[in-house]
């Protein structure tokens, strides 16, 4: 184009025959240009405003569900309802496990104490009818809060006698119906509180006892299923945690040093290219392989546990591994030649050339293919539906051996529970914290790489 | 320098991670429960409870995978690597005690958890069914009979297999087979429709039964492999569908669906407990007896499960959804778990 302008053909002789084919098809080339372009941009925009249809779908149904309705009640820790003798403590003489025994003897006789009583007791000094509909007001609260009281109690039986403002979640029927998750003006029969309930719940929420508070059940809380209300994601949070942390320990390591020795030291034969070939076809195997190889090795050859993250944090390696290998192997590829002389015409040996010179620079690819890998590993659902993490865990994790779920499992899980007005938006709300995790992560990457590149 | 530390720690602790597979492989505490997805969310209740209730117990794993898929995990031998207890809406096939005492399962004992109802339900917007055993096998055969032969189905429309049926589109979404609840659905609602029809009665008895089973593959019939929210997700997308769901899981989602009554009757706890709603049925757990005493907790949570705090009348699982046993079933129950009384 600017050439064109800039030397404009002489107007003094006529156009050769040359000339005037150019001219005549330039206006040809131009609009296929355009016409290119304009498809190009139009690729860009459908696929950003199909993400943003993505987003908004999942962020508009989902963040609701951070926050939740509590309701604000005084609770009085009534010694005439907790009758327990006094908390056990370790004697001079007596045994740790003899002790241990004492303890939980004296646990279970705690968790014999009715703590809903505790609740409706409170919860009647609020409702002045309440007397008349005690099946009802034993719905108000969920169910696991109980558990939180008896909880303060073990911790310190002190609290006895006293009174505490407390912040109880109410039951999940009751959040839906302050949501307004359920049609409100849906007959009796189809809905799922009691008129009572729900005549409290308006009640309470305009006199503010009722608030949407932040959910913390959210984050602290494992899954359940008795106590919908305060089932959370600390339970697959940790589950992944801990697989990532064996995906980064085992597949980050060997993933670089075989692609050092494959890229390096290994000599040009047949049987290395028969293992690249491998390694790059290992690449393309369906995630749900390496779960089935999971299943029947690890767990019945190898007899480790059942849904524990260690077989999930094994597979994923397994899957992660030709990821890390191939991103490290291109980085290597990339560094030039003339840091590898110059390092070997000092007289360095090979191998101090490549840890002393090539891998430094190196690393920052090698962080950035490791973290992709780590956050494919993360989002990965289908090989842990076969070793048992499909399974529903009511405990948060010690160790990587313990039973657990994880992220997407647990989106799973959640995506197929009965009370639908409650679960949409909490599966909503869980897929948000594990895409906030997998930018982060990303971003992660991109920093590393920003950070530490190096031009040539 | 620091690139050589950061190895040395992690191939430090990649070895004290392969140590401690070591001691872990051998011994397990936390009793695995797998199974039908109809009996999970009562499953799940009982181990959380369990948890919270007894602690010197960890809180049970439960897993789904449809009844077959628990039962077939159950049998596949006795150790720390199989499941303790598997979670069915049938009762055990006679092939399938065949295969775990094949696979050294010798004790199996059996424990009846309570009742469950399958309902036939429709989006709240759609018209109202008054369903008979009968309609629903015409709706779902492979054959009919017409004019005293058999013929490929040839109905298309509700009110043309019944005139009091509303004028809609015959399309069912009914469980997978690999859901116990399939069966239910065949033995309880399918057949005793199919038996109703005089040509029928004239077969003999193993052609009746795969007369009466055989399904049309027109589309008209969808099987459903997973949970009931998907075929909750299949009425959200067809306004003419019916589905199959548990009585619970109706339960939870009133708003929803609504549910056809069968034989004139409908579907609720009342109508399930005094029989008069036809389509129904026990859940079982199964309990793998060489487990009890090695895996810590198991007699007690089989115990918890059928105790009347847990699954009486007004007990958390009846809230649930679960129908309670009777009296004397619970104290028989009880009894067999206690004497380990096998299969």
């Amino acid at each position: 184009m600017t050439i064109i302008a800039e030397n404009p053909i002489k107007p003094v002789a006529a156009p050769s025959h040359v000339q005037q084919k150019v001219i005549a098809s330039l206006n040809k080339r131009h609009r296929k240009e355009k016409l290119f372009r304009s498809l190009g941009l139009g690729a860009v925009l459908i696929s950003l405003g199909l993400v943003a249809v993505l987003f908004i779908n999942i962020f508009s149904k989902g963040l609701p569900a951070f926050w939740q309705s509590a309701v604000t009640l005084d609770i009085y820790f009534d010694p005439a309802i907790i009758k327990i003798p006094p908390k056990p403590v370790q004697q001079a003489d007596e045994s740790d496990n003899d002790f241990r025994q004492r303890d939980l003897s004296w646990q279970t006789e705690v968790g014999f104490i009715n703590f809903n009583r505790l609740i409706t007791d409170s919860l009647q000094k609020v409702l002045p009818d309440a007397s008349k509909h005690r099946r009802d007001l034993t719905r108000m609260v969920t169910s696991g809060e109980r558990f939180a009281l008896r909880d303060m109690v073990v911790a310190d039986p002190a609290i006895i006698g006293q009174t505490r403002t407390l912040h109880l979640l109410t039951d999940a029927n009751i959040d839906v119906w302050l949501k307004g998750n359920i049609d409100r003006s849906l007959p009796d029969a189809q809905q799922q509180l009691s008129p009572k309930l729900r005549e409290w719940a308006d009640k309470l929420k305009a006199e503010g006892i009722i608030q949407n508070r932040f959910s913390l059940a959210l984050f602290m809380n494992p899954d359940s299923r008795s106590s919908l209300a305060s089932a959370g994601l600390a339970g697959a949070f940790m589950g992944s945690f801990y697989m990532m942390l064996v995906v980064i320990l085992l597949a980050v390591p060997m993933g670089v040093a075989a692609a050092i020795y494959l890229e390096e030291f290994a000599p040009r034969n047949k049987l290395t290219d028969l293992v690249e070939v491998n390694i790059n076809n290992l690449a393309a195997v369906p995630s749900i392989v390496f779960g089935l190889l999971g299943a029947s090795v690890l767990i019945g050859w190898f007899n480790l546990p059942m849904s524990a993250p260690i077989v999930g944090g094994l597979v994923l390696s397994l899957m992660t591994l030709p990821t890390v290998i191939i991103a490290t192997r291109s980085t290597l590829k990339a560094i030039p030649p003339s840091i590898r002389q110059a390092a070997l015409g000092l007289g360095a040996s090979k191998m101090q050339s490549i840890f002393h010179h090539v891998l430094p620079l190196a690393i920052p690819g090698i962080l950035t293919g490791a973290i992709l890998g780590v956050a494919q590993a993360l989002g990965e659902t289908a090989p842990l539906l076969l070793i048992g993490m499909k399974s529903f865990v009511a405990s948060v994790p010690a160790s990587p051996f313990e039973q657990a779920s994880a992220l997407p499992v647990q989106i799973y899980l959640w995506q197929g529970n009965e009370l639908r007005n409650f679960f949409e938006a909490r599966t909503s709300a869980a897929i948000i914290v594990l895409l906030l995790m997998m930018i982060g992560l990303n971003g992660l990457a991109i920093w590393l790489r920003k950070k530490y590149e190096k031009r040539w | 320098m620091k690139l050589n530390k950061l190895s040395n720690l992690l191939l430090a602790s990649a070895i004290a991670m392969t140590a401690s597979t070591a001691v872990h492989a051998q011994s397990r505490d936390t009793i695995q429960i797998a199974g039908s997805s109809t009996v999970l969310p009562f499953s799940s209740v009982v181990a959380e409870e369990f948890g919270n209730n007894f602690a010197q117990f960890r809180t049970p794993v439960v897993g789904s995978g449809g009844s077959s898929g628990g039962l077939r995990q159950f049998c596949q031998g006795v150790g720390a690597s199989t499941i303790d207890i598997a979670n069915s809406s049938r009762k055990i096939r006679p092939n399938e005690v065949e295969a775990c005492k094949a696979n050294g399962v010798k004790e199996i004992i059996e424990v009846k958890i309570g009742y469950d109802g399958i309902v036939f339900a429709s989006r709240t917007d759609a018209a109202i069914f008054k369903l008979e055993p009968r309609h629903v096998f015409l709706a779902q055969a492979a054959q009919v009979p017409q004019n005293g032969k058999m013929v490929a189905n040839p109905y298309t429309r509700w009110n043309q297999i019944d005139s009091s049926l509303p004028d809609q589109d015959i399309l069912l979404a009914i469980p997978g087979s690999n859901h116990g609840t399939r069966e239910v659905y065949e033995e309880k609602a399918v057949v005793p429709g199919c038996q109703t029809l005089a040509e029928v009665k004239a077969m003999e008895k193993d052609a009746a039964h795969q007369f009466c089973t055989a399904m049309r593959t027109d589309g008209r019939v969808v099987e459903i492999a997973g949970d009931y929210t998907e075929t909750l997700a299949r009425l959200t997308a067809q306004k003419d569908a019916i589905g199959v769901f548990g009585l619970s899981f109706y339960e939870a989602n009133r708003d929803r669906i609504k549910v056809a009554t069968m034989s004139g009757v409908e579907p609720n706890q009342d109508t399930i407990i005094s029989g008069e709603y036809p389509v129904s049925r026990p859940l079982y757990i199964y309990v793998k007896g060489a487990h009890i005493g090695v895996i810590p907790g198991l007699q007690e949570y089989a115990q918890f499960h059928v105790s009347e705090a847990m699954s009486g009348f007004g007990s958390v699982l009846e809230s649930a959804g679960l129908i309670p046993l009777s009296d004397e079933e619970r104290a028989e129950m009880i009894q067999n778990i206690k004497q380990k009384k096998s299969l």
